[in-house]
């Protein structure tokens, strides 16, 4: 079951933004995120709103659907425009899922050129898509580079089967290696993602996975910790007793590991759970989303934002295709944010960078908690002294409580 | 069979040669308000229609738990032999904790109908106040109950209370409060065996106060048995304890709705109103006269009532504070055993010190709080009133383990018990070896009946305020009944035991014990605050301490990991509610010094598994 979307306020169906969006717009970066929700099978541990059925009904079939993004991605454009919004070029374009490459190279490339068409491109752009190591080859990365992909980022997860099997991961670690390098030949910039902590993971396991990451030498390289989420599979075995319980200290243990290995590696963090082995390299489309800056997302319940206002598809794709061949916005719910919630959102997101945040942006009672968080080693002192909040390995691992402390009461 | 009165004698007017004065001594379920209610309905002065169960138990508590805390007084017709009686049925509470309202509303009688369940035989609390009873030198009318019931043993009960009253089995009266069977039979021997109330109607006006109720409408209502003289309507009475005059509004008979009469006479049993709002103004025996013609002499048998047992009440969300005071204040109106002071813990905030009479006191003021009040409420482990002498020979009394001095102590007293523990014989070792468990020291011991027995226990009130009746009747499959008086104290080895959290003494935990207990309360709370409180961002130990010295010492591991990994492909909103929600779960946290402890923590290190079984019922 995918994860429930937010309750916020209606969308008008003509998807026009109020004005506050307009405020500083022409600064903020413009980016795409494109939702592609399908999969071949979906992940045991899973809760993103993605399908593995090929026909959904309603014109949502796999073989429709880039059809059906463009259409929103044109409507995008009119809405920036009917909105208000001064003509920007994308800054980052990413396709996420759900598994894009599950859809044939050309229709990805086909919403990425419908995009390019809408907006233009800045020179140097970064578009990334992600990609299961089961569903490219070397001709389909070959088109994704004509097309304009810039980045690939490859779902490996991890080098040991019995995890992989945990994680209902398909495909054949040895295949990893061949296809960074197909990527590689065709010219594209790799990411590895990986995932700790799956129940039956050994500390050793991990540092295997780590280990042969690294050694296919990729550019960047995001581990998540895994995340039970409520409904999933996994949730339900780890309730019957099936497989054992997720353990924060093991996370701990592990996101240690990962940081000194990968550091060692010549990578460095730039986020709670990336790293980059030059800071260019790092994701910019992600980072994107910690700072705060504007993007739009396309597909059944993508999340957009921009200027403080967020807003929300409708989940389903049928439901999705429908609003869309009727001309009107597929969004389901918006919320704009007040003053007091922007700044809480960015203490929230930005304390998550090595970039850090500004101590100005904080209040009074936030800043007066900074000499705590420096002597219970979670910020770093050199920084503080700068006027940023960094934190240290230690304060990563606890950003969350880290954010609760310097944010008001 | 006597029919039903056909002319009431006159209120104010009535000889008291044709008045009985009597109460119904009986245990919780045994179905004493069942009785009352069909004996109403026999004479007349209710009628069936206009019944509602229970008639006499008013407030809802005392209607679900079966129990009735406050007493009340009615006025019933009946005619034996063509004579017109008055008979004045007085409602007693049945329970230990109010043995002293018990005392006064059998001193205002001169007889007891001892009701006992046909199926279950005597428990100790009626025991308890049968010898009350029989202190007071009331004449006894020995009844069954329930002998409808498929399980009633008439035979095996009736030879059980006649070997402890005295006569034949065969005089025990078999009645039905739910059938009816025998209720007349009972009004008849009312009227034949019980003494008519003796007194000087010349004298100035004596009347004993066995209980005071606050009405919202009509303020304090107190109820009395005139011993001499006569009450007016519209006279200034004097209560003689506190000197307090009051103008007499309105004076009359509960019959069962409060009738205004001309007056009260000799023998009689009835209400008075003169408009006072606290029932502390009505002392329950305390003696009414007439301010003009005073008595000289009050009626014997007047105590203030003396609380046994303290506990820390807070609220929950500290802003209730006021909601709290202003909640107690009310009780305090219809409650004279009630006290209370403002307290303040580090941990729970702001609050008060209450004290009761004893546990079920305190269950039911601590329900009344939060079902009339709509209060939720933190309450601290109940413990009893020690007395510690300082070596300089100061004595201190304390009610509040926080207060104990620490060291220089010569000694503490503490309160002791007289228990009576009832039960099945094959029950004896476990209760023995509970009680001495407890320090107690036994005083003996008697078979009731063939496999009925009686155990006697001088036994600390600290052992048995918190979960003995529970572990007795656990340990007995809930056969064993206990009653206990106040008796005395004695010089223990005590000590205070502190809990500290990160260093930081945490005042709602400490508890005095026994020496000898206090290593296993140590390592109890500190296991249990382990297993509570959740893991902070640094290393928090757990002491338990008697003054400097550490007894036992647990401790909660810092927390390493609490970040999110990702954002859910820009759902910021999901993460930023998350955060919020967060926040308000920091919100509802105590500060222990620099440690985030949830309520529900404090709740659960100061419940004891079985109460929390109860909260669940």
């Amino acid at each position: 079951m995918p994860s429930a979307l937010p309750l916020g306020d209606p969308a008008p169906s003509d998807g026009l933004l109020p004005a506050q969006v307009l405020d500083g717009a022409a600064g903020r970066a413009l980016g795409l995120y494109v939702h592609i929700p399908f999969c071949a099978v979906r992940c045991g541990y899973c809760d993103f709103n993605t399908y593995t059925a090929k026909e959904l009904g309603g014109g949502a079939s796999q073989d429709a659907y880039a059809g059906t993004a463009v259409a929103e991605v044109e409507l995008a454009a009119r809405v920036l425009e009917a909105s208000g919004l001064p003509a920007r070029r994308l800054s980052t374009v990413f396709f996420g899922g759900g598994t894009p490459t599950l859809l044939p190279a050309e229709d990805l490339a086909s919403i990425l050129t419908a995009a390019i068409a809408a907006w233009g491109i800045e020179e140097g752009a970064e578009v990334t898509t992600e990609a299961n190591p089961d569903s490219v080859t070397p001709e389909s990365l070959a088109i994704l580079r004509e097309a304009g992909f810039t980045r690939v980022s490859f779902g490996m997860q991890s080098a040991v089967p019995h995890v992989l099997k945990v994680l209902d991961r398909t495909h054949e670690p040895a295949r990893v290696p061949q296809v960074v390098q197909w990527a590689r030949d065709a010219g594209l910039a790799v990411s590895l993602d990986l995932i700790y902590g799956t129940p039956g993971e050994s500390l050793a396991d991990w540092q295997h996975s780590l280990e042969t990451a690294l050694s296919y030498g990729p550019d960047h390289i995001s581990a998540y910790a895994l995340i039970v989420e409520e409904g999933t599979k996994l949730a339900a075995q780890i309730r019957r007793g099936e497989v054992p319980e997720i353990d924060d200290d093991d996370h701990a243990d592990k996101y240690e590991l990962a940081d000194r290995l990968i550091t060692d590696a010549g990578l460095g963090w730039y986020e709670v759970s990336n790293w980059a082995r030059t800071p260019e390299q790092a994701c910019r489309h992600n980072l994107a989303y910690w700072r705060g800056d504007d993007w739009w997302g396309i597909g059944p319940g993508a999340h957009s934002h921009m200027g403080g206002v967020r807003w929300w598809n409708v989940k389903h794709p049928a439901a999705y295709a429908g609003r869309l061949a009727q001309g009107a916005s597929p969004a389901a719910g918006r919320e704009t944010l007040d003053r007091d919630t922007r700044a809480m959102e960015r203490v929230m997101l930005e304390a998550r960078l090595q970039s850090g945040l500004e101590l100005a942006a904080l209040e009074t009672v936030g800043r007066h908690e900074v000499a705590g968080l420096i002597a219970d080693g979670l910020v770093d002192p050199a920084a503080a002294f700068k006027g940023r909040l960094v934190l240290t390995l230690k304060g990563r691992l606890l950003a969350d409580a880290v954010v609760r402390r310097i944010l008001p009461d | 069979m006597s029919p039903m009165a056909r002319t009431a004698p006159v209120p104010a007017a009535t000889d008291p040669a044709i008045i009985r004065n009597f109460c119904i001594i009986a245990h919780i379920d045994h179905g004493k308000s069942t009785l009352a209610d069909r004996m109403l309905q026999s004479t007349g002065v209710v009628q069936a229609r206009d019944m509602k169960a229970q008639y006499l138990d008013r407030m809802d508590i005392e209607r679900e738990r079966g129990i009735t805390i406050k007493s009340q007084a009615v006025r019933m017709p009946w005619e034996v032999d063509g004579v017109s009686y008055a008979l004045n049925m007085i409602d007693t509470p049945g329970h230990v904790d109010f043995t002293y309202e018990v005392s006064r509303s059998l001193a205002a009688c001169e007889g007891a109908v001892l009701l006992v369940d046909a199926a279950q035989g005597i428990e100790a609390q009626t025991l308890a106040n049968l010898y009350l009873a029989m202190e007071n030198d009331l004449t006894i009318i020995p009844v069954l109950n329930k002998i409808d019931l498929p399980a009633a043993q008439p035979e095996k009960y009736a030879a059980e209370l006649a070997n402890l009253i005295g006569g034949d089995p065969e005089d025990v009266l078999l009645v039905s409060g739910k059938t009816g069977v025998g209720v007349e039979a009972l009004l008849d021997k009312i009227v034949t065996d019980l003494p008519a109330p003796v007194g000087d109607a010349n004298a100035p006006a004596r009347a004993m106060i066995f209980d005071s109720v606050y009405d919202t409408y009509r303020g304090v209502v107190t109820y009395v048995r005139v011993v001499d003289g006569m009450l007016h309507p519209r006279e200034r009475i004097q209560m003689m304890s506190t000197k307090a005059s009051h103008e007499l509004l309105e004076i009359g008979v509960s019959a069962p709705e409060p009738t205004p009469t001309k007056g009260l006479g000799v023998g009689e049993v009835g209400y008075l109103i003169t408009g006072v709002k606290d029932v502390r103004q009505s002392k329950v025996g305390d003696t009414v006269t007439n301010l003009a013609k005073p008595a000289s002499e009050s009626l014997s048998g007047y105590a203030d009532p003396k609380p046994m047992v303290f506990s820390g009440l807070y609220p929950l969300d500290g802003t209730d504070y006021p909601v709290l005071r202003d909640a107690l204040d009310k009780l305090k109106l219809n409650d004279a055993a009630l006290v209370y002071e403002p307290e303040t813990s580090a941990a729970l905030g702001f609050g008060f010190r209450v004290g009761f009479l004893g546990l079920l006191h305190l269950e039911i003021v601590r329900e009344r709080l939060e079902r009339e009040f709509n209060l939720d409420l933190i309450s601290t482990a109940p413990n009893v009133v020690y007395e510690v002498t300082l070596e300089d020979k100061t004595v201190m009394t304390v009610t509040n383990p926080s207060e104990f001095p620490a060291g220089k102590i010569r000694e503490v007293r503490e309160p002791m018990v007289a228990a009576t523990i009832l039960a099945p014989n094959e029950f004896v070792g476990a209760i023995m070896e509970l009680c001495q468990g407890r320090r107690g020291q036994m005083k003996g011991m008697d078979y009731l009946s063939e496999d009925r027995v009686e155990l006697r226990y001088w036994i600390p009130l600290a052992e048995i305020v918190f979960d003995f009746f529970d572990i007795l009747k656990s340990k007995t499959r809930g056969y064993a009944s206990l009653d206990w008086k106040a008796d005395g104290e004695q010089v223990s080895d005590l000590v205070k035991v502190d809990i500290l959290l990160q260093g930081e003494q945490v005042d709602a935990f400490s508890a005095i014990t026994h020496k000898d207990k206090a290593y296993a309360y140590g390592v109890m709370m500190t296991g249990k605050l382990r297993e509570l409180i959740p893991r902070q961002q640094f290393e928090v130990p757990i002491q338990a301490a008697i003054g400097s010295r550490i007894i036992a010492r647990e401790s909660i591991r810092a927390i390493r990991k609490d970040v999110l990994a990702k954002c859910y492909g820009g759902d910021i909103s999901r993460k930023r509610k998350l955060l919020e929600k967060q926040k308000e779960g920091k919100k509802r946290m105590k500060m222990v010094g620099r440690v985030e402890v949830p309520q529900e923590a404090f709740i659960a290190a100061l419940t004891t598994d079985d109460s929390k079984d109860k909260a669940k019922k």
